[in-house]
């Protein structure tokens, strides 16, 4: 069985949710979770809080947060196992995050520590 | 309190205290040294009682003929003299007697160091288990082989090597330093959580025994919420979920002993005084930054004590199950995380979730499918019921299933 890291991504992450709506995604995204644990595929997680982040630039130019010129954001990641990238995928699809336009989950192996990868 | 009555009584409180405290006193290579002695105590007490009629003060009888037995093996083993006496911890060099000390605080020390001293990983789980009931219990071989459903010539071996792997591993019998403590009380921890459920989930048709265990895995657990630097927060959702589940033991038995299950409880039997116990010790667990499985299946516990059905009773039990599946995956938490998710959104959802987890072996799995097609698709319902009815082991079981598809007919 391999691991795979699913990378959630906003579109704008500059939009701000309602306390309600942030509710109401954080019991979709808590449900999706349980639903991969409770197949014993869950294997680490967590989300990525948009304050307090910042860009480290190649001039070691430094700005606030990753919304700016690139408007895209990672907003968590979660590494499951699965027997193939299709059933990785499968897991990316029931992904809260896919409600929002322009939004995607991208799915990639994680690499094995076998001196091969 | 009559002597057939008190002899047992005593042995029960006694015995584990007797051990322990010479066991700390010897160490851990002489446990069965310490285990014969404490015997020969109420072999003693038996004699003599018989005789002489039991004693004004009968625990500080036992107490001191144990420290004679103790004192009198000194003189009469030389070489265990030689080799022990030297390493005693508290001896007095001038008259070379031991001290054997019987205080509260030494017996209650001694029982914490023994507690970590069998809970060592070096042994498994289920040897800690057996030795945990042994030594620190003061079960008879009869009751823990009844307890585990096996035989004493099982449960005899398994503590034999357990205690031969102890002497290898010459595991010290002391309270872990500082920077142990965390990872050797979470061992303490599970040993205790399986002790618990061993009384609470047995297939064991000896109810007195199954009742027995579990409140010995309580006062084990108290010991460890008492004492200043085991005082933690995952120890307290550990006590608290013991007082949950306990709560209701009077409940979840019939008159006849078969298990009644949590649905058909009459909860006016359910024990509020252990309920409100609980809810003290949760709130007491609830400092720090780590959530452990204890609080979280404490909290599911809590939840359980609301027999009243509301949406937002059966979505806390989901949301605690998704977290509990995330840091301890488990199929019986999966199991119970979809029958939540039937309860807190539909029937439809819960089918759904359930048909993605792989359980083919596990009579549970189908008893939910069962439970999750009645109404939806009785035949696929009744279909589900028989197949866990081939997997079921246990009469009990048996019967639970086979009540279901009595009632599905009905429907």
């Amino acid at each position: 069985m391999d691991e795979f890291l699913l990378i959630m991504r906003h579109q704008d992450g500059s939009k701000i949710a309602s306390p309600e709506q942030m509710q109401i995604w954080m019991k979709q995204t808590m449900d999706w979770i349980g639903g991969i644990a409770a197949q014993n595929k869950f294997v680490s997680g967590t989300g990525l809080p948009f304050d307090d982040a910042r860009v480290v630039h190649s001039t070691r130019m430094v700005t606030d947060g990753p919304f700016g010129e690139i408007k895209e954001t990672i907003g968590g990641f979660m590494t499951v196992k699965a027997d193939s990238v299709e059933e990785a995928v499968e897991f990316a699809k029931g992904c809260p995050v896919l409600q929002g336009e322009g939004n995607t989950v991208e799915v990639r192996k994680v690499a094995k520590r076998d001196g091969v990868h | 309190m009559e002597q057939q009555q008190l002899i047992p009584h005593l042995f029960r409180t006694e015995y584990r205290k007797i051990t322990a405290v010479l066991c700390r006193l010897f160490g851990i290579e002489h446990i069965e040294i310490a285990e014969d002695l404490a015997s020969e105590t109420f072999l003693s007490a038996l004699e003599t009682w018989t005789y002489k009629g039991i004693p004004g003060n009968p625990t500080a009888w036992l107490y001191t003929v144990a420290k004679n037995k103790a004192s009198n093996y000194f003189h009469r083993h030389s070489t265990f003299t030689e080799h022990i006496l030297s390493r005693l911890k508290y001896t007095s060099p001038a008259t070379e007697e031991i001290n054997i000390d019987l205080s509260d605080q030494n017996i209650t020390d001694s029982q914490l160091q023994m507690l970590f001293a069998i809970c060592s990983p070096v042994i498994s789980p289920s040897a800690q288990t057996a030795l945990a009931l042994r030594i620190l219990c003061g079960f008879g071989i009869d009751e823990i082989a009844a307890a585990f459903l096996t035989n004493k010539e099982t449960i005899n071996k398994r503590l034999q090597r357990a205690k031969e792997k102890l002497r290898i591993e010459k595991v010290a019998i002391e309270f872990p330093g500082a920077h142990q403590l965390a990872q050797r009380l979470e061992t303490v921890l599970t040993t205790l959580y399986l002790l618990f459920n061993e009384g609470y989930y047995s297939a064991s048709k000896d109810a007195v025994i199954r009742n027995e265990l579990c409140l010995e895995a309580m006062r084990l657990t108290l010991l460890l919420v008492e004492n200043e630097s085991t005082n933690l927060p995952a120890v307290n959702a550990l006590y608290a979920l013991m007082c949950f589940q306990a709560s209701r033991f009077e409940a979840r038995k019939s008159e006849s002993g078969e298990l009644i299950l949590y649905a058909d409880q009459n909860e006016t039997l359910w024990d509020y005084e252990l309920i409100s116990k609980g809810g003290y010790f949760l709130h007491r667990a609830s400092t720090g930054n780590d959530l452990t499985k204890y609080h979280l299946e404490a909290s599911i516990a809590y939840w359980h004590t609301i027999k009243t059905d509301t949406i937002e009773k059966w979505e806390n039990i989901l949301q605690l199950f998704n977290q509990l599946l995330q840091i301890n995956y488990s199929p019986i938490a999966a199991l119970n995380r979809t029958y939540a998710l039937s309860r807190a959104r539909s029937k439809a959802e819960a089918i759904k979730e359930a048909e993605k987890l792989v359980l083919p072996g596990n009579h549970f799995y189908f008893v939910l499918l069962g439970e999750l097609y009645t109404g939806i698709d009785n035949a696929k319902a009744k279909a589900n019921y028989e197949a866990a009815l081939r997997l079921a082991k246990t009469q009990t079981d048996k019967q639970a299933i086979e009540n279901k598809i009595e009632h599905l007919k009905g429907a």
